[in-house]
């Protein structure tokens, strides 16, 4: 009898559990129930998009610590949001650099301790100086990540000039994005951005309906067209942004446009249906629709990579609590090479190249960050044939990427006049 | 009224406060903060038009530059209420004849409950999937057009079917004539069938009898569809954002647009332009038809 209630009493409480769960993943979810998750050992709420919350990667980080993952999937937007308007609604938050601009300032976010990451000096120098680890300097227009990575003091809300102890973000993932094609349908060789609006391709070109994401793309079009050279594409002054949307806007006008995207899997349906066939992309999504068996490449082009990077911070309402160690401890795991291995061989790159290298076998880190043809099959991290042996990764090596970056994803200080610009865009 | 039991305004309360809470209280607060001023990462309290004025930039000048151009809001706003318009025609019409065959020809109840469920098909399956599978139907390597270019109707694939009006409108008919057919059925139900013998003995046509007795006795339930479809239609941004490869504006979209960059401010001052728009055109209709009267 007692026995029996002790279980009843016991679902029950797994039922509000579950409700809570549930209820977080839904967009709306409020800050009511950190008392409900404290009871819960060695467990860290993670704010983030859906694409960087790999079921994989919770259960191993589950495997070696311990540590259970809640995901908070939401949008871009909607993770720049909560940070801003609800702090204390998750533990750990993965974000983009770009956002950083708006949400150090807000106060919210807790400055990471160098001294506590046991791969803090290893961090590449891409994110730390702005150069590949050969030394060659790389683009820094826009929101580079050496510009907002360290901050003068834990509680400083102001971003420091050269690397510091305290780190806004502990970087996870980053990648050099550029324009996806269909080689099938397009039948020659593509070289240079402003093929995006190349009349040939009327009605099958697609762009990123991401304010301050597709303005840079333009961006990248309007300087390989010729018609005027940006001293710094991610902060352009008002002219700049009017020149930047009268090319678009009259693009539009004459149906060069099939559609914008917004989502990962509309762009992925877009290019797999054939509906376009140059288009702004990511580069999971190419691979989504290669996987497919549909030919698309993540082309190369002369101007450049327009790049973006995201990485970790602790909500300002854990400081102090056992959750910010625990938020360490999983930092320091995600940097110590499985998660970079994981990701390297999804496409993007991992933070921490020497660890995840001891975690890949030497013929994908040949494929995958080499550029060099594959010795055998390769594979995504689910098992799924990604590319046969003797295919090489599209843009080559890793130096090649991220040495070819031009500008990286930001926003800017007319980033209000810009959004009201873009919604002008979209009602021409 | 009888003393018995609660009294009415104990019966009305949990609604009421319902209303209150989560109605009542966050459209004032909407209309609060869209006076209120606002940088890249906080809103700040004032007073300030700078939203509404922001929001009509240019119109006033736009409007009498030679050639006249429209500005942003008013631009989005016809493009709005042009698919609103559409929509609103074409689901009408569908509605009533669908609910005029329910009502008047469909005779046994099993039948019509069944012819219902029939009509909720399209709510079976969840937005984002519906949204997608139009895109194998309706595009540019599509069925409806591999059908076509086998029959050798068209030389080269119809490229308006997605990602234009077309496909927008079509999107909606195919949604909302639902919240057509049911007010409508249910006015039609209540009309006396003696009065329709009443009219056939009286010598009136088939037409004479649909627009002289069953027309003018459906009014309300064609004014509360009317209300459900052009609210939904007009708040919609998802649906114009899929089916118009997010190249068509809407006003949803904007505020969408604007909340996505973090300007509470300038989207509540949207929000409230939207809401007093809609409000216009719901008093409009209620003018031509009192609700309160018919029912």
């Amino acid at each position: 009898m007692n026995n029996n209630r002790k279980q009843k009493a016991q679902s029950r409480r797994e039922l509000i559990k579950g409700v809570a769960g549930v209820a977080l993943l839904g967009p709306s979810a409020i800050t009511a129930f950190p008392s409900v998750m404290a009871q819960t050992p060695k467990v860290l709420r993670y704010l983030g998009t859906a694409v960087n919350q790999s079921p994989d990667i919770a259960r191993k980080v589950k495997e070696d610590t311990g540590i259970t993952l809640e995901y908070i999937p939401v949008t871009t937007d909607d993770v720049t949001r909560r940070v801003i308007t609800q702090p204390n609604s998750y533990d750990v938050v993965d974000t983009e650099y770009f956002s950083l601009r708006k949400l150090v300032p807000s106060g919210n976010l807790l400055a990471m301790d160098g001294n506590k990451i046991k791969n803090f000096n290893k961090i590449t120098p891409v994110f730390t100086k702005g150069e590949l680890p050969s030394g060659t300097k790389i683009g820094d227009q826009g929101t580079a990540p050496k510009k907002v990575m360290f901050l003068e003091a834990e509680n400083a809300t102001k971003f420091a000039n050269s690397p510091t102890q305290w780190a806004t973000l502990i970087p996870t993932t980053y990648n050099a994005d550029t324009l996806g094609i269909r080689p099938d349908l397009i039948k020659r060789p593509i070289g240079h951005w402003k093929e995006l609006l190349n009349p040939e391709f009327k009605g099958k070109a697609a762009i990123l309906n991401i304010p301050s994401i597709g303005i840079m793309d333009a961006a990248m079009v309007v300087e390989s067209m010729g018609e005027y050279k940006y001293p710094d594409k991610g902060n352009m002054t008002k002219a700049e942004i009017d020149r930047t949307m009268k090319v678009l806007t009259e693009a539009k006008k004459s149906g060069q446009f099939r559609a914008f995207w917004k989502d990962f899997n509309e762009s992925v349906n877009l290019m797999a249906s054939g509906e376009t066939v140059i288009q702004s992309m990511w580069s999971p999504a190419v691979t989504a629709v290669k996987s497919k068996g549909i030919a698309c490449v993540y082309q190369p082009l002369a101007e450049g990579y327009r790049a973006w990077a995201a990485g970790f911070a602790l909500s300002k309402g854990i400081k102090g609590t056992p959750k910010a160690d625990l938020a360490y401890e999983f930092v320091n795991w995600f940097l110590d090479g499985w998660a970079g291995a994981y990701l390297n061989r999804q496409g993007y790159y991992s933070a921490v190249l020497e660890t995840a290298k001891a975690n890949m076998e030497p013929y994908e880190w040949a494929f995958w960050m080499e550029g060099k043809p594959a010795e055998k099959d390769i594979k995504a991290p689910d098992g799924t044939l990604l590319e046969k042996a003797g295919a090489t990764r599209d843009g080559g090596s890793y130096d090649q990427r991220m040495g070819a970056v031009a500008c990286w994803n930001a926003v800017m200080d007319e980033n209000d006049y810009m959004v009201r610009k873009w919604n002008e865009f979209i009602a021409a | 009224m009888t003393d018995k039991g609660m009294p009415a305004w104990a019966q009305a309360l949990p609604l009421a406060a319902v209303f209150v809470v989560f109605f009542v209280v966050p459209l004032l607060l909407t209309v609060m903060v869209s006076f209120w001023n606002y940088n890249e990462y906080e809103i700040l309290p004032d007073f300030t038009l700078r939203n509404y004025l922001e929001a009509f930039e240019g119109c006033g000048r736009r409007l009498w530059s030679a050639p006249p151009e429209l500005c942003t809001t008013l631009k989005t706003y016809l493009t709005t209420l042009r698919i609103c318009g559409m929509v609103w025609l074409i689901t009408l019409l569908l509605g009533f004849a669908i609910a005029y065959f329910l009502a008047f020809h469909v005779r046994s109840l099993t039948m019509q409950i069944v012819l219902f469920l029939v009509c909720t098909i399209p709510f079976w399956t969840s937005n984002v999937i519906r949204m997608i599978s139009w895109i194998p139907l309706l595009g540019r390597n599509g069925l409806i057009n591999q059908t076509l270019q086998k029959l050798h109707l068209v030389e080269h694939p119809v490229e308006w079917l997605l990602f234009s009006d077309f496909a927008v409108v079509l999107a909606f008919v195919h949604l909302y004539t639902l919240f057509m057919i049911v007010p409508i059925f249910n006015s039609m139900m209540r009309i006396d069938r003696a009065l329709l013998e009443a009219a056939r003995d009286a010598g009136a046509s088939g037409w004479q009898t649909l627009t002289n007795v069953v027309v003018p006795l459906s009014k309300p339930g064609i004014a509360i569809g009317s209300i459900f479809v052009l609210t939904i239609v007009m708040g919609d941004f998802v649906t114009i954002g899929v089916m118009g490869g997010q190249q068509i504006a809407s006003v949803g979209k904007m505020i969408n647009t604007q909340m996505g960059a973090l300007q509470f401010p300038p989207a509540a001052a949207h929000a409230v332009i939207l809401l007093g728009t809609v409000l216009i055109i719901i008093w409009a209709l209620t003018r031509l038809i009192d609700i309160r009267k018919e029912l």
